[in-house]
């Protein structure tokens, strides 16, 4: 049975809020605004604690990079049945440029000090849906990949994923440690039960820095410009086939 | 404090919980220093901890996935599947929050009952809130507290872990606010009670296991001569006679019991013979809490899908919303939810560090009742002609909310 699985989770603005760009155009606003833990990430969570409890996994561990709120975020993942938690804190500026490279450095010095075996993520965040930390991390420690899985299982001693892809779904077997990222489907995330909570409160939150593992997080990036999409025009209703292509032919379409 | 308040109103539009415009407030004091960052953690709440946070997100989901998506069919149907909602509540952990842990519940405080009741509030009606309320904190408590442990594992244990539906009887037909005058009598018989007599008003009554029942079990005076009996429903002579059709609170089947000659073993008896009504009055200051805590946060949410309505509806060129006398009203509403909120959390407070409560929760529910009458009255007119349709949240809040004015507890 191998040691460890580490789960990354991010604390993102939660879906059903309605985004407001901030009036500057740097970014969206966030202060005030309800945060909750992204639903991929959730499902990595759950995915993790599944294998931990199928006993092919001996501790789950969370981890967060943010400011002090992330906490928040890794306590929902013990609530949810991991064991303990990391949270790297990273905040202002840095907080603000932090992105899947910055992160995936971190992953990956992470896997390596706590020896992990798995990496669980979720296939992308929500607010900047990237999809890039898990093949970033994949990389740095050269580690097979497998992404958008909506299935996962023991094969040996090697993982078999069932991944979804633009053509249908594709099976793959690779060797541990590994790299998942979870798709829509690999399951549906248990609720945090009160006793669960209440547990949660005494499990174990370190905090470490980027620098402590050797990590500089500084971007390469920077934001020029951040706009709302453009409201959605009212459209017209033709009656007929004929008249939809004399409409296109008269906008220039065709 | 005039920028303050228009701050937070204009924050508000935009914010679902109260506990961040909570935050909102405290910011402006703060103003030079902190980091662009949102500062939930870092407020004090009066009673709740990062715990209670915990519970009411976790909560709010179950609401979300299991219970808010099907409200609209059984308020139609008269009736929500209350051994599966109950069952997915009890696995939560959430129908035993301030239970003994021997019998599955969680020992905690009632703090944490109210924070489960605030996040019922979030139920699109007020059937389904009222009949967990019974299952958790009307029909369970004086079992809890004085049930026998052979009684509390027949009964108590499979009621927190939502495999048994509790119902409540104590209102007759005859006998609802007075509650030391109903007729329904226990004779003792060797080693049995033989029940004869009804109940009315029976929340969850149809789909009921058991029955925590008040009778009368001797002659003595009527304050000292009923006792609290675990009733399984389904024993011969126990007739479920009919479920009432209401005005509100329609997805909660509400059911008129007869009982004819119903036989249960003595042993049923909660503590002791005799002491019924106390066990049952004792409760009242949790009860009327709790009924505040649901109602709290069901009519912010009103008072929210008025100002999201009113602000896109246009009435002589401009948004409802922006025409004085509206925008006014819905401010003073809020200022009364908040000033209610105090009071259900002060009484809290005070409650769980052992001080008796009874003035304070009773205040607490009476002004609960009549602001919810005034609050859903205000609001449904702001609707106009929508609000006058079955198809919209204000008008069943104000036909559910009347109940909690004049006819409980």
């Amino acid at each position: 049975m191998s040691a460890r699985v580490l789960v990354g989770v991010k604390r993102v603005i939660d879906y059903a809020v309605k985004i407001r760009v901030k009036p500057d155009h740097t970014g969206v606003v966030t202060d005030g605004v309800k945060h909750s833990m992204n639903p991929f990430c959730e499902i990595a969570v759950e995915e993790a604690v599944k294998l931990k409890e199928k006993k092919l996994f001996k501790e789950v561990v969370a981890v967060s990079c943010g400011p002090q709120q992330a906490q928040e975020t890794i306590r929902t993942a013990l609530a949810m049945g991991a064991d303990r938690g990391i949270h790297v804190e990273v905040s202002g500026k840095d907080y603000e440029a932090l992105g899947p490279l910055q992160v995936s450095k971190i992953l990956a010095a992470l896997a390596k000090k706590e020896e992990a075996n798995l990496i669980i993520l979720g296939k992308q965040a929500i607010d900047d849906d990237c999809n890039q930390t898990g093949q970033m991390t994949a990389a740095l420690l050269d580690w097979p990949q497998g992404t958008f899985a909506s299935e996962v299982t023991m094969d040996g001693e090697k993982l078999k994923v069932v991944r979804e892809i633009d053509g249908g779904l594709e099976t793959i077997k690779i060797k541990m440690p590994a790299v998942l990222t979870a798709d829509l489907r690999l399951n549906t995330p248990r609720y945090a039960t009160l006793p669960n909570i209440m547990k949660a409160k005494k499990k174990k939150i370190t905090t470490v820095k980027p620098g402590d593992l050797g990590v500089d997080v500084s971007s390469r990036l920077e934001v020029l410009n951040v706009e709302e999409p453009p409201q959605r025009q009212a459209g017209v209703k033709v009656e007929t086939v004929d008249d939809l292509v004399g409409k296109l032919r008269e906008a220039g379409k065709i | 404090a005039l920028r303050v308040l228009r701050f937070s109103l204009a924050v508000n539009r935009n914010l679902l919980k109260t506990n961040v415009v909570c935050n909102k407030r405290y910011l402006s004091e703060k103003v030079s220093s902190s980091p662009k960052e949102s500062v939930s953690k870092q407020i004090d709440h009066v009673i709740y901890t990062e715990e209670h946070f915990a519970l009411k997100a976790s909560l709010r989901k179950i609401i979300d996935q299991e219970i808010n998506p099907y409200v609209d069919k059984w308020e139609e149907e008269g009736q929500f599947p209350a051994h599966k909602i109950f069952k997915i509540l009890g696995s939560a952990g959430f129908l035993g929050v301030n239970k003994p842990v021997e019998y599955g519940g969680l020992g905690l405080d009632f703090s944490y009952s109210v924070a489960v009741a605030e996040e019922l509030g979030n139920i699109n009606c007020g059937g389904i809130p009222m009949a967990i309320g019974v299952q958790s904190d009307m029909a369970t408590p004086a079992l809890a507290r004085f049930g026998s442990a052979e009684l509390k594992r027949e009964f108590l244990l499979p009621s927190i872990m939502g495999d048994k539906v509790a119902c409540l009887g104590v209102s007759e037909t005859g006998a609802g606010s007075d509650v030391a005058s109903i007729n329904t009598k226990a004779v003792r018989k060797g080693d049995e009670f033989i029940i004869n007599g009804g109940k009315m008003w029976t929340t969850t009554g149809t789909q009921a296991d058991w029955m925590c029942l008040l009778a009368n079990t001797s002659n003595d005076p009527p304050h000292k001569n009923k006792s609290l009996i675990c009733l399984p429903l389904n024993l011969p002579g126990v007739h479920i006679a009919r479920k009432i059709d209401k005005m509100g609170m329609r997805s909660s089947d509400t059911a008129e019991v007869f009982f004819d000659d119903v036989r249960v073993p003595c042993k049923n008896v909660i503590g002791e013979v005799g002491m019924g009504f106390m066990y049952q009055m004792l409760q009242f200051q949790e009860e009327r809490l709790w009924g505040v805590a649901n109602i709290l946060t069901m009519m912010e949410k009103v008072v929210q899908e008025t100002i999201n309505y009113t602000r896109q509806r246009k009435i002589f060129n401009q948004a409802v919303l922006y025409h004085q006398a509206v925008h006014f009203r819905l401010a003073e509403l809020q200022t009364e939810i908040e000033l209610l909120r105090s009071l259900l959390h002060r009484a809290t407070a005070l409650y769980i560090s052992g001080n008796d409560v009874t003035k304070l929760a009773s205040m607490a529910k009476l002004k609960a009742g009549r602001l919810a009458r005034e609050l859903s009255d205000s609001c449904l007119q702001y609707w106009g002609g929508m609000g006058f349709t079955n198809d919209v949240l204000v008008s069943r809040f104000y036909r559910s909310v009347r109940l909690l004015h004049s006819n409980l507890n």
